[in-house]
């Protein structure tokens, strides 16, 4: 469904990806894992055409989206849905609004038929009843909340989590978790998050990819990784910042 | 170049044209009725000081009118647009930018041209002379006022000789020139929004710049206009 081959891309003098290849299949729950600073969210904003890569290509069901202009991109990301880090909710609009704005502006639909779809939606990830509310008045928690219903109600293919739990406390996060494996098991979208968290990470995959040093440095199943012994994986999973005298 | 092309892709929204509408000509009506008021009282008194001492008192009207019509009017409307206007937009946009809710939009799928810039280019093209013509009103009747009771000027030798020298060209001329300005404002103002970098700094220097090169543009461009309208409507 992805394909990404040979991306590269430097800000300024810094190359942030060198080279990264990887492919992802319809259906997969994969999460890149990384370091701090270490490329995730920009590999990410790669694979939605929100960044353009230096070289290298990126096929979305067989289209290049490397080569096309923003307007040609808004039809690809059509199939997309994407979680911002801090939600990223229109802070004029209330949240009934933010979570309805693709479905208006489509204008494909009668407004009872929106309405019924952001009931849904906000029902899904367990909000209902406060479509009246403005962003400013939610916690962080219910923020990412909002944003992952806004990402989902229009029944995208693809669902990009962009550090869906940073920020948020423990019960807070494993509630987001719960949610990305629920959307993820009953609309049958493809889910694709970055994310420093471990256990997100072993909640919502069944396959990982490790961004080290700007390339793919390993991949595969969940299980696999984090039981890795490879010493760069073994310390990025287990928190470990400097190597162990017995290494 | 993008603006326009919008045209072609995307209706823009009705809901936020009148939004934009109600918050740029009806908010900033405030402003430019004070700016119009001030400007063609001083601009009364200062031209009746020079003419009374060549005994041209009940000429003021006449320079007032044109003066507010076709330089003063349009060009300080827009300067005080800039900084209400033009300074908000820049702001906003640039707070969606560096908290990635532009990014949001794109990935649902809408071009921040079309939802954002569109309805605040096409409702300062469409406030920006009204609200000229309203201060353009507001400093002639503020400068009469003056004129006859504070200075002494006799009403009916004012009105005449202002409607006697002021041609439609001169009103038309501040009209087109305020036009010309409403869409430099928007543009100059949804471009450094839109291309803001960084955080609250980046934001603050964004709208910094927009505010000083609209205000730049408008100047250099009204001395063009003034040169191009002048040959179109006299020669």
């Amino acid at each position: 469904m992805i394909e990404v081959r040979d991306v590269t891309k430097k800000f300024g003098n810094q190359t942030v990806l060198q080279g990264v290849s990887l492919d992802i299949q319809r259906g997969e729950a994969v999460v890149i894992i990384g370091r701090s600073g270490g490329g995730k969210s920009i590999l990410l904003k790669h694979l939605i055409g929100l960044l353009q890569p230096d070289s290298g290509t990126i096929r979305v069901d067989g289209e290049d989206i490397t080569t096309m202009d923003e307007r040609s991109l808004l039809r690809v990301r059509r199939k997309y849905g994407m979680l911002f880090q801090m939600a990223a909710l229109f802070d004029s609009l209330t949240v009934e609004e933010n979570v309805g704005f693709v479905l208006r502006r489509q204008g494909l639909e009668s407004e009872t038929e929106i309405r019924r779809r952001i009931d849904e939606a906000l029902d899904m990830v367990e909000l209902p009843g406060i479509g009246h509310k403005m962003p400013s008045e939610l916690s962080g928690g219910m923020r990412k909340r909002v944003g992952l219903a806004r990402a989902i109600v229009y029944r995208p293919e693809i669902v990009l989590y962009d550090e869906p739990t940073t920020g948020l406390d423990p019960i807070a996060a494993d509630n987001i978790d719960r949610l990305i494996r629920r959307v993820w098991e009953t609309l049958h979208v493809t889910s694709i998050a970055v994310t420093h968290d471990m256990k997100s990470a072993r909640t919502i995959s069944n396959r990982i990819l490790m961004l080290h040093e700007g390339r793919i440095y390993s991949e595969g199943p969940t299980s696999q990784i984090l039981e890795s012994t490879d010493p760069v994986i073994y310390r990025f999973v287990n928190g470990i910042s400097t190597p162990q005298k017995s290494e | 170049m993008e603006s326009i092309a919008s045209f072609h892709h995307q209706r823009p929204s009705w809901k936020d044209f009148i939004y934009q509408l109600h918050f740029i000509g009806v908010k900033s009506q405030s402003v430019v009725i004070t700016t119009g008021a001030a400007t063609g009282m001083v601009l009364c008194a200062q031209t009746f000081l020079q003419f009374h001492k060549v005994k041209m008192d009940t000429a003021t009207g006449a320079v007032v009118s044109i003066g507010m019509s076709s330089e003063l009017g349009p060009v300080l409307a827009a300067l005080m647009l800039t900084g209400r206007v033009g300074a908000s937009m820049t702001a906003e946009l640039g707070t969606m930018k560096v908290t990635e809710q532009i990014d949001a939009l794109r990935t649902l799928a809408a071009h921040p041209v079309d939802t954002l810039v569109m309805p605040r280019f096409l409702a300062l093209l469409a406030s920006a002379p009204l609200l000229t013509a309203e201060s353009v009103v507001v400093g002639i009747v503020s400068s009469w006022w003056v004129g006859v009771n504070l200075l002494g000027i006799d009403s009916a030798y004012y009105l005449v000789n202002m409607t006697r020298y002021t041609d439609p060209p001169d009103v038309l001329t501040g009209l087109i020139k305020s036009f010309v300005f409403g869409a430099i404002i928007a543009v100059v103002s949804c471009h450094k929004g839109l291309t803001c970098q960084g955080g609250a700094e980046g934001v603050g220097k964004a709208t910094t710049e927009a505010v000083v090169a609209a205000s730049i543009s408008i100047l250099i461009v009204n001395f063009f206009l003034t040169l191009f309208l002048s040959r179109v409507f006299y020669s």
